[in-house]
């Protein structure tokens, strides 16, 4: 099953929110906002029958937009009613998750008409249904019409901005990393800066290779084949013959020490930023940073000890 | 070490400074994506292709917004408030006991594969920041805005600790799948479950470390 139906679902939404900003002239940099939407919109769209290269020039125009043209900080709406809701109002919140979880794990198993999904496909439609039956149920509860809702939920994606491209550009940056070769580079420079014949550097520039490299690239997933092909097997497995299980789970999971304390993985630490109207953009990874450093040096001494029984 | 490889670097060069001189971020992205085609030798059509596809198969990363409808929906109409209500009604409700339990829920259902019982736009932003905020305000000197800050950030951080070091542990998660096909590339078979148990003990710590880094919030709080 392509992901198409959902890419045009979406970008039906984003051409709704820039005709509203377009039309809606009373905020500031009506035409930014309106030019940042409607080039999304033609990415969501119709993004497949586009040459490569003139999608790339969009994305490039999406970047500048967001880079120069999108007002700073826009105020999050304001939460509305001051009196609190119906208990009912829960129902709709835990229906996403709920539905989510419940169609990512029975539609690998459902053939409709000989459509197959497979798990990430499950999930992404598991997620989009789940979201699109939420609203239903969020409008019986509150009795409104859909017009306000997705008006609503057009304010609340604006007043997130350029964050919400964020991740996208990133993944984008990883890619192009990966063809420019910047994790090979890395992964040669520690090689040569550090005595790798001695067990104990080895097992500290793999650890901390793999939460610096994660921290460049935003992504542990793309910096594991990078540190494991250049330190891990080499030296690590070949010459001080480590035990290959834990030294790759414990590796992706130094990794992840990075993911926590670097503003490249947009999604996890520069979203709630916006999405929680906090004023400091490191807020939330100052908040991680406290975790992220023991542990990835509980992480170095447990790669020594687990590696080597 | 040749020169090349070292040219290599600048793009991380760029990002790094960009960072740290605290530069807009999408313009930071903009100038390290230029650099990252200059050295990797794309070309003008070759960046903007890389650019173009890169998009377009990352798309799916935006899927979230199709929620913000549902949450602006019901916060229009007092889930927020409600949410605060309730946390109002617990008596010793504190918030770094509160999100130690988000926490251990976050953690055991993305250890079962369950990686959508959360997340920044669902649950952080309509219910768990709010219900943290709750129970802050009931702490001896209230909640200023600063201490408000610290703990919205705090429940993202939660969030984010609990999905990473849960997730690895479920078998059939990709990261397990990517590392087991790296191994067998270069002829080492391993088996998802040995991988997945390997990840227990830095699972353990990490609940452990955040777990008491939030205990030891509240009572330095309850101290003050």
């Amino acid at each position: 099953m392509t992901l198409t139906p959902l890419y045009v679902l979406l970008g039906g939404y984003f051409a709704l929110i820039s005709w509203r900003a377009a039309t809606d002239r009373l905020r500031p940099k009506a035409a930014q906002r309106s030019a940042f939407f409607a080039i999304l919109a033609v990415l969501f769209l119709i993004g497949d029958l586009l040459p490569a290269a003139i999608a790339g020039a969009l994305v490039l125009a999406l970047a500048v937009i967001a880079g120069w043209g999108l007002p700073q900080q826009v105020a999050a709406p304001a939460s509305g009613n001051l009196s609190p809701g119906n208990q009912r109002l829960l129902l709709p919140v835990l229906a996403i998750p709920a539905l989510t979880i419940v169609l990512t794990l029975s539609l690998p198993h459902l053939s409709v008409a000989d459509v197959a999904f497979s798990k990430q496909a499950a999930a992404l439609y598991g997620l989009a249904v789940a979201c699109v039956v939420a609203l239903a149920l969020a409008l019986a509860v509150t009795r409104h019409e859909p017009g306000l809702a997705l008006a609503r939920g057009g304010d609340l994606l604006e007043s997130i901005g350029w964050a919400v491209l964020l991740p996208l550009l990133l993944a984008v940056l990883g890619t192009l990393f990966a063809k420019a070769g910047v994790g090979d580079a890395l992964a040669q420079a520690i090689g040569t800066l550090m005595p790798l014949d001695v067990r104990w550097v080895a097992i500290l520039a793999y650890g901390l290779g793999m939460a610096l490299l994660t921290m460049a690239m935003g992504n542990a997933f793309a910096a594991f084949p990078v540190i494991a092909g250049g330190i891990g097997m080499p030296f690590l497995v070949s010459v001080h013959g480590a035990d290959p299980a834990p030294l790759a789970a414990i590796g992706m999971l130094s990794g992840y020490c990075g993911t926590l304390m670097t503003p490249m993985a947009a999604n996890f630490n520069l979203v709630p930023v916006a999405l929680l109207d906090l004023n400091d953009r490191n807020a939330v990874i100052r908040a991680q940073i406290p975790t992220a450093i023991p542990l990835l040096a509980g992480n170095l001494i447990l790669l020594g000890v687990l590696c080597f029984r | 070490m040749t020169a090349a490889t070292w040219w290599a670097l600048i793009p991380v060069a760029v990002v790094v400074l960009g960072f740290a001189l605290r530069q807009h971020p999408a313009r930071v992205v903009l100038f390290a994506a230029l650099s990252a085609g200059l050295v990797g030798g794309l070309g003008v059509i070759g960046l903007l292709e890389t650019l173009g596809s890169g998009f377009l198969n990352a798309r799916y990363l935006l899927l979230i917004v199709l929620a913000l409808p549902v949450i602006a929906q019901v916060e229009a109409h007092g889930l927020r408030v409600l949410a605060k209500r309730v946390v109002g009604g617990w008596r010793g409700a504190r918030p770094g006991r509160l999100l130690l339990a988000y926490l251990a829920l976050r953690q055991g259902s993305a250890a079962l594969g369950l990686t959508s019982l959360g997340g920044h736009a669902q649950m952080v932003r309509p219910l768990v920041a709010p219900m943290a905020e709750a129970a802050a305000e009931q702490e001896a000197q209230g909640l200023d805005a600063g201490e408000r800050e610290r703990v919205r950030a705090l429940s993202a951080a939660t969030d984010n600790v609990g999905l990473f070091f849960g997730e690895d542990l479920f078998l059939a998660f990709g990261a397990v799948l990517l590392m087991q096909a790296f191994f067998a590339e270069r002829g080492i078979e391993l088996a998802p479950l040995e991988i997945a148990l390997w990840g227990i003990p830095t699972a353990i710590l990490a609940f452990a470390i955040h777990g008491a880094r939030l205990l030891w919030r509240d009572r330095q709080r309850s101290r003050q």
